[in-house]
């Protein structure tokens, strides 16, 4: 069964600069007096708060919202790298996410190399990526690239085969920011072939983007979210619709407080 | 990533921090061959390869073995088998603690796209460092041949000494690297330190000599230092590689501190762990 339940969860990150990172200033905060009312607390931002959702199998659910309104800090929440500050979050399924495209891979070795390590990452094993690795070069239509380390391609081959290797491990869960944009429409039209076979028999998307097209294309349901709060969820259609009409506000500032 | 849901909520639990552990233990093909890369990577473009660590090791074990045998006064056959094993026990102790403090920050790259239980990153450091010490002992082995040493079954008490030592290696990585990623004056303060260890550690200079010296002050200030850790560890190993005999003692120590390591160790990682991806 592949769920996703998330209840009233909250991220916040605390904002080290190079004076509350130190070592020497939490000695002397230790060992001194204060040196003002604030010297202790640390800047935190809120990146998530209050966030409830339940996605079942089948959920194709694009991600709404403007810069910084916490669309990929709620992917990596579902993805399990940021465990909640408040709050709990349930995931059961298996995980792929492809985020910040490039990242996560090592330059210096060839595709190849890549596609495996990503693999393994994500929790294969090496038998069972030696076995998928043709079809996914097949997919990427990389070629001899492939071969080639990867500081040789362009924002778009990395693309490609950082979707091709989330693809052909069958996840059930799978998790895309707005990166995948950058390739090509002839190879985008190839590659929602698969992300839509794979959401019918696997289970579960979520998808970030600014793309109206790219949301249409891929997903049915929408959230938009608003300064890491969820101001909306239901069908896509009407979410963006409901999205175009926001009257664009300023930005809220990060919020004082202490770190946990 | 496995098919068992788990919730993650602030609560800070042994069972997730058990389950870290557990679950990078599963994923060793990972950490198996992104240890291998790491070697691969760094002799990538160079002729000999990986052999430049075997290569380097020894130059700099003949290098200070005739140097401190000429200081010291001490004949070569005894010095520089000394020098070579204390180097390269110590390579590991040190490659574990220095590079301990940057493992997750280096790392940061792959802990915020990549969902991972932290320690695939500390066994995969660990795995490193192992496979650093497998290509000096190849050093060793020559020096077995030139300079034999009164090797018997007992020696193999080395293989059970270097265990303790990976056991000790991954608890320092992990505590260090956990604090490091919190608060980063910690790793230029484990790189002074390190080297600060490797002077006051019985590795250049032989401890038994001053210990039976005649002179009676430098005797009694050698034994200070037994209150160095390090010289335990490093003598549970070296002593059996150089066909010495078994000193209880240093064995005790060790082990003491593995458990006090283990469970401080264990009490951060249940503490701290979920704060790492937040912190690199």
């Amino acid at each position: 069964m592949v769920s996703i339940a998330v209840r009233d969860a909250s991220v916040d990150f605390p904002i080290f600069d190079a004076q509350t990172r130190s070592l020497k200033k939490a000695m002397l905060g230790v060992v001194g007096g204060r040196i003002g009312p604030n010297a202790s607390k640390v800047v935190v931002v809120e990146a998530l708060r209050g966030i409830t959702l339940d996605l079942e199998h089948g959920a194709r659910v694009g991600l709404i919202g403007s810069n910084g309104a916490g669309k990929s800090t709620l992917l990596r929440l579902l993805s399990g790298i940021y465990e909640p500050t408040g709050g709990t979050a349930t995931v059961e399924g298996r995980v792929a996410p492809v985020f910040d495209l490039g990242v996560g891979m090592d330059p210096e070795i060839s595709g190849y190399e890549n596609i495996l390590i990503r693999g393994l990452f994500l929790g294969m094993s090496r038998k069972q990526m030696d076995a998928r690795v043709e079809d996914i070069a097949e997919f990427t239509e990389l070629g001899d690239y492939l071969r080639l380390p990867l500081r040789t391609y362009s924002t778009g081959m990395r693309v490609r085969l950082a979707l091709g290797v989330v693809t052909s491990i069958d996840p059930e869960i799978l998790l895309l920011d707005e990166g995948i944009g950058a390739v090509d429409a002839a190879f985008l039209q190839k590659a929602r072939g698969r992300l839509t076979d794979l959401v019918d028999r696997a289970g579960l998307l979520v998808f970030a983007s600014h793309s109206d097209e790219l949301l249409r294309e891929l997903c049915d349901t929408g959230i938009w979210l608003e300064h890491g709060q969820v101001k909306m969820h239901g069908p896509l259609d009407e979410v963006l619709e409901e999205y175009k009409k926001r009257k664009p506000g300023p930005k809220r500032p990060p919020q004082g407080g202490r770190p946990r | 990533m496995a098919g068992t849901p788990r919730t993650l909520n602030t609560s800070r639990s042994w069972g997730l921090a058990f389950d870290d552990l557990s679950r990078a233990w599963r994923q060793r093909q990972l950490w198996g061959h992104l240890g291998w890369q790491d070697i691969k990577q760094r002799y990538r473009r160079s002729v000999l390869g990986p052999l430049w660590i075997t290569i380097s090791m020894a130059v700099t074990a003949i290098a200070l073995g005739i140097l401190y045998a000429g200081l010291f006064g001490n004949p070569l056959e005894e010095q520089l088998p000394y020098i070579l094993v204390g180097f390269i026990v110590w390579a590991f102790i040190g490659g574990c603690i220095t590079e301990g403090s940057m493992v997750f920050i280096s790392n940061a790259g792959l802990i915020k796209h990549l969902p991972a239980p932290v320690s695939v990153h500390v066994y995969r450091l660990i795995w490193r460092q192992m496979l650093f010490f497998a290509h000096n002992l190849v050093v060793y082995a020559v020096m077995l041949v030139i300079f034999p040493q009164p090797l018997s079954l007992g020696s193999l008490v080395a293989v059970p000494a270097f265990a303790l030592l990976v056991v000790n290696g991954f608890w320092v990585a992990l505590l260090v690297g956990i604090v490091s990623t919190r608060f980063r004056d910690l790793p230029p303060v484990m790189q002074s330190l390190v080297q600060l260890l490797f002077f006051m550690t019985p590795i250049v200079w032989i401890y038994e000599d001053l210990l039976n010296s005649t002179n009676e002050t430098i005797a009694s200030r050698a034994r200070l230092a037994e209150l160095n850790p390090l010289l335990h560890y490093l003598e549970i190993v070296r002593r059996p590689m150089l066909g010495q005999s078994f000193e209880l003692r240093n064995w005790v120590v060790v082990l003491a501190i593995t458990v006090a390591g283990w469970a401080l160790t264990l009490v951060v990682l249940r503490n701290y762990r979920a704060r790492v991806s937040y912190w690199v």
